[in-house]
């Protein structure tokens, strides 16, 4: 009995032995440190960034089945102002070229390419808001507010929540440049610019969507 | 990622949003945003553009719309989010491909159900009239 235990104990000791360096030259081409964490985080950030995109699925599922219940009031084509719609578009567009921009001036601790970017990408996306501000303004003011009909509701539930995503954006956006000058290019700084980067571009994607299916398929003939 | 090593990340994993795993110029990089900006300008014109023009036949406008919309999100996914088909970005790319697929469910399986139940409804009236 006490020989099998014996021996037992002895096979294990030896797997063990065999294992340690088999882990050792495994570990060799594992990421350790700051790049290792930047991936975690970074990929990390990615599947919230999904769930989120699922979130706007939601509503725009809901905006896709209300999209006829108009309850006799105005409809898509009488309410869209499409030139408006462009405008905005352009500025959430090249808004995305500026935070690219950014990105680029953190990767190369170029400073001032980093500073005059974000700026460049916080005007715009400021411009995007207050366009978007205006136009419900309007509607709202015309009697066409979300309580009108069920379309309206889906409508001003699924635009003004890429507002508000695009709101706490602005914020993060200020957040990052004051992180920046106090503390520079440091590792967790560039961790949480990244994800900024991630994060504004994705609320670009989901405009793309926006735009096309609710407001050109809305006034398309 | 291996199963069963769940603390390990390796180092030919590329992170979302990483332009390239290599070294990498200014100037390539920039030109890779002004490329993905160039493309996806195109595609917002021609969406706008079709909404005018008699170019197409006209009920087909909203499936062109779709299409153009996917290219474009594909042009930002490349260009601007880095999301590539590469071999380091694989764990990105499942992630996406598993939320694109819940998305497709969720969008399609409502505006299916949702019509059924409209075509099978009786008419707003005559629900009216039966609760007198």
């Amino acid at each position: 009995m006490s020989a099998i235990q014996a021996t037992g104990g002895a096979t294990g000791d030896g797997h063990n032995l065999v294992v340690i360096p088999e882990r050792r030259a495994r570990e060799s081409q594992v990421a350790s440190g700051a790049e290792g964490t930047r991936i975690v985080v970074a990929y990390g950030f990615w599947i919230f960034l999904i769930s989120d995109i699922i979130l706007f699925a939601a509503f725009f599922a809901t905006y896709a089945v209300l999209a006829d219940s108009t309850a006799g009031g105005p409809t898509g084509r009488n309410l869209f102002d499409i030139r408006n719609v462009a405008i905005e578009t352009a500025c959430l567009l090249s808004s995305s070229l500026f935070c690219g921009l950014a990105a680029i001036g953190a990767r190369f601790a170029n400073a001032r390419l980093f500073h005059a970017s974000m700026v460049a990408t916080f005007a715009l996306g400021l411009a995007f808001l207050s366009l978007e501000a205006r136009e419900f303004s309007h509607l709202i003011a015309q009697g066409d507010g979300p309580s009108r009909s069920g379309f309206l509701s889906a409508f001003f539930a699924l635009i003004g929540c890429h507002g508000l995503h695009v709101t706490a954006g602005l914020l993060w956006l200020l957040t990052m440049m004051a992180q920046v000058v106090a503390k520079g290019f440091r590792q967790d700084v560039l961790r949480r610019l990244l994800c900024f980067s991630l994060f504004w571009h994705t609320l670009d994607i989901i405009w793309v969507a926006l735009f096309s299916l609710v407001y050109l398929v809305g006034v398309a003939p | 990622m291996n199963a069963g090593s769940s603390d390990d990340v390796r180092l030919d994993d590329t992170a979302p949003g990483d332009q390239g795993s290599g070294t990498i110029t200014m100037g390539r990089a920039v030109w890779g945003y002004l490329i993905g900006f160039a493309l996806a300008t195109l595609l917002s014109v021609v969406s706008f553009y079709l909404t005018r023009s008699t170019l197409v036949w006209e009920p087909s406008i909203p499936i062109a719309l779709s299409v153009l919309a996917i290219a474009q999100m594909g042009v930002h996914l490349v260009f601007f989010l880095h999301i590539t088909a590469g071999p380091d970005s694989v764990n990105n790319l499942l992630a996406l491909a598993f939320g694109v697929l819940i998305v497709m469910l969720l969008v399609f399986g409502s505006l299916w159900i949702m019509t059924h139940l409209n075509h099978n409804m009786l008419p707003m009236d005559q629900i009216m009239k039966m609760q007198r």
